[in-house]
């Protein structure tokens, strides 16, 4: 009764901006990516602070779309208070950007929101060029699990007082327990992804496993293995947007956005959707929807799998059931790294790589769409998805 | 671009401690707000949420708390924010969520909950200093604004008692508001027999800390014209950062409200504020502040707001009405909510639904402002009753 109920609404929504969105964005002006720069992932980078982080990564994607700093008219930032260790840390923002005294804002998201965030900016008209940034210092952070506990609710959750993976594994074995992915499945995630990884420059964690090795680590949270966790890395990414009468000139042919989509499910552990991630499912929808883009028709695709389980999940709520094709050739979060905000603006560098044909040994022939999806994390339901499109 | 409107607006009492969680103000707030405009939350397409520091709540991503009780359950959901200036920039937020054409509607709903922080959320604010060159020096919110206000005192030769009147004129003008957290008829003396907590500053020329929720149902054409026959249009929208590093800026003048504002008003095509505009709700949450952003907002030549406000234009029946709501010194300061109730005021004044605070002459146009950050933040909205592009 009550799944039923959940699917009704579904349907609402999808229907809500199935309409709204035919008749509102058959005008919208086009974005492009003109751009990207990221820092190699790294488990820690104390050579750096998080500001020459984001600096590094500034320089890379300016140059990348062949333009100086001053011809960005807007900037986003993707950053969370507790994570940073400084408050209202939006402060901090401008500087390494090259954004001084220019419209600055931040957003609590990924990165995914952050580059839909730029492309409502440039097709409202307030800009033509947009730059979006997202970094993780999470080497800085001395007690994360004990920041994750601080997002559970304090009258409700908190006094629960496990660590925050013990949701993780609750979810992978409430999945496991219904037909549908089994423990070996997950573990060939791990396998699959950190092989890829091993072709991935930006990865830090790339390595040939096995299955049995996967299966033998030891459980986190039982039944999640340690090797099915994602570690965490350092790193900034930036992406540049632009509007379309901005792209004819840039060193590199632009990559098109054409979708986005973003939802969050109930914040309460108690009463969130457990069957499916609900709010996966409604991000993916809207991107999927305002692109016009056929799901069969993507070449890759690099979906959050922070938890490998969670990679399942969520091509399952993609509607890519488990498709093992061109699945996290980035070698995903597993080989990569947890990069908190930064993951899903890692994702995007990623698909532009491959659909600018320089994605080199991990190239997919001919990729000419790809879907990116990014989770926030535990304990939240938040989920942001784009389609991009190669020139 | 599409034209953009403010459709309905709610807000919770302000208060120093509420009983409600900060979940219940925000769901008190949204729901205020999508009763005035006759819509339910089915209606709403996308939600964007604004507060400041997450350290007052001792919530990690309290965006994702706050987002079942600001209606953000299964919907396009985001929280911004600059600082001090998140109040004034979420409706800005809302309104490239609608203008871009990838939504009709928008809830926003601004929330914070300072009382949670013990003993006193003050002591929050430390971490907001640079970790290694300021964080050392342990400074306050106060001693830093103590600093500004005095490098603005000293640059035009004012005193204490030009500034003061500024107080006496909100709280008296938050009597009328029935939000209102510190609403007081007080003469200049009085201000200037506080207590000082930082010279220049005294007690009463310092908004308070409060509880509070504001929300506003936004849409954009042609929806707002038929959901709504008084829709308050989004003229104008600005907002920019200065640098991090405050000590290599001269106070006096705050250059990034000049720059937020010119971005508003050239998207409003206001080319000569002071006859353009008719009410203001510049960002007060110390007295000096409300004279410094008029004139970085180019409502008072440099330096000569408080020649002004002592001739009477500010007040409520003067030419240019400044912070008729009662402003963050009588209303109070729930930090991004304070802000959004600057939005709240110019919506019910220029529809004329301000009751006892209503200024002579229903206003055409205004313009809210926040601030915000490291002394750093300018956010400027430019509202009125005119449709900006017919």
């Amino acid at each position: 009764m009550h799944g039923e109920g959940r699917k009704g609404n579904l349907a609402l929504f999808s229907n809500l901006w199935a309409e709204g969105l035919a008749a509102s964005m058959a005008t919208a002006p086009r974005v492009a990516i003109i751009g990207v720069g990221r820092t190699p992932a790294r488990g820690r980078t104390g050579d750096l602070s998080y500001r020459e982080l984001i600096y590094d990564a500034a320089v890379r994607a300016y140059a990348d779309a062949g333009i100086a700093h001053t011809e960005v008219d807007v900037f986003v930032s993707c950053a969370e208070d507790m994570i940073e260790g400084t408050s209202i840390c939006d402060e901090y923002t401008p500087d390494q950007l090259g954004a001084v005294m220019k419209p600055v804002h931040t957003i609590t998201g990924d990165g995914i929101l952050g580059l839909a965030t730029g492309v409502m900016q440039i097709q409202s008209g307030v800009a033509e060029i947009c730059a979006v940034e997202a970094r993780s210092k999470a080497s800085n952070v001395l007690t994360l699990p004990a920041i994750h506990q601080y997002a559970l609710d304090p009258v409700w959750e908190r006094h629960i007082d496990a660590h925050p993976l013990f949701l993780a594994g609750l979810e992978m074995q409430y999945l496991l327990s219904r037909e549908g992915p089994t423990d070996r499945d997950c573990a060939e995630v791990v396998v699959n992804n950190r092989r890829h990884g091993l072709r991935n420059p930006w990865a830090p964690y790339g390595a040939n496993l096995t299955l049995d090795e996967v299966l033998a680590s030891p459980p986190v949270a039982d039944p999640l293995k340690a090797l099915e966790v994602a570690p965490y890395s350092d790193g900034a990414a930036v992406i540049v947007l632009a509007s379309e009468s901005r792209t004819a000139h840039t060193p590199h042919a632009p990559v098109w956005v054409r979708g986005t989509g973003w939802a969050s499910d109930s914040p309460t552990v108690a009463t969130r959707d457990w069957d499916t991630p609900r709010a996966a499912q409604l991000a993916a929808r809207m991107a999927l929807d305002e692109s016009g883009v056929a799901l069969d028709t993507l070449d890759v695709i690099e979906v959050d799998d922070t938890y490998a389980y969670k990679q399942l999940q969520h091509l399952d709520a993609v509607g890519l059931g488990s498709s093992h094709g061109a699945v996290n050739r980035s070698g995903g979060a597993l080989s990569l790294g947890n990069l908190l905000e930064a993951s899903g603006a890692y994702r995007v560098c990623e698909l532009v790589d491959q659909l600018r044909g320089r994605a080199e040994g991990r190239q997919v022939l001919d990729a000419r769409r790809g879907l990116a999806l990014s989770w926030r994390g535990l304990p939240t339901t938040s989920y942001a998805c784009c389609i991009l499109e190669a020139a | 671009m599409r034209d953009v409107a403010v459709i309905g607006a709610g807000m919770t009492k302000f208060v120093r401690r509420a009983q409600e969680t900060p979940k219940e103000l925000a769901f008190h707030a949204a729901r205020m707000a999508l009763d005035s405009c006759g819509l339910d939350i089915k209606d709403i397409d996308c939600v964007i949420h604004g507060t400041a520091p997450d350290a007052f709540d001792g919530m990690h991503m309290k965006g994702e708390y706050l987002l079942d009780g600001s209606g953000g359950f299964g919907k396009p959901y985001l929280r911004c924010y600059v600082g001090g200036g998140t109040g004034v920039f979420a409706p800005i937020c809302a309104w490239y969520h609608l203008a871009s054409g990838k939504f009709d509607t928008a809830l926003v709903v601004c929330e914070e909950k300072m009382s949670s922080c013990q003993p006193h959320p003050q002591a929050a604010f430390i971490s907001i200093f640079d970790h290694t060159t300021e964080r050392p020096l342990l400074p306050n919110l106060l001693w830093i604004f103590a600093l500004e206000q005095q490098r603005y005192m000293a640059r035009y030769g004012l005193t204490v008692r030009d500034i003061a009147p500024v107080s006496v004129k909100n709280k008296r003008n938050a009597l009328d508001h029935p939000c209102a957290q510190l609403g007081a008829d007080l003469t200049v003396d009085d201000i200037l027999a506080s207590p000082l907590v930082a010279w220049p500053v005294h007690r009463l020329m310092v908004s308070p800390t409060s509880d509070g929720a504001a929300a506003v149902v936004m849409a954009a054409e042609p929806k707002a014209q038929r959901i709504s026959d008084q829709p308050v249009w989004m003229q104008g929208v600005g907002w920019c950062l200065a640098s991090s590093y405050w000590t290599n800026r001269d106070l006096y003048y705050p250059a990034y409200v000049e720059q937020a504002a010119w971005m508003a008003y050239k998207m409003a095509g206001v080319t000569e504020p002071r006859k353009q505009i008719n009410i203001a709700e510049p960002y007060d949450p110390f007295a000096y502040k409300e004279l410094h952003h008029l004139e970085g907002l180019q409502l008072a030549p440099k330096g000569k707001a408080p020649e002004l406000l002592a001739q009477g234009v500010f007040n409520r029946d003067g030419d240019l009405p400044a912070c008729p709501s009662g402003g963050l010194l009588g209303v109070g300061n729930p930090i991004a909510a304070a802000g959004m109730m600057k939005i709240c005021e110019l919506f019910w004044q220029m529809r004329g639904e301000a009751g006892k605070r209503q200024v002579p002459g229903t206003p055409e146009r205004g313009v809210a402002q926040a601030w915000g950050d490291l002394m750093q933040v300018g956010t400027v909205t430019v509202m009125g009753t005119k449709k900006p592009h017919g």
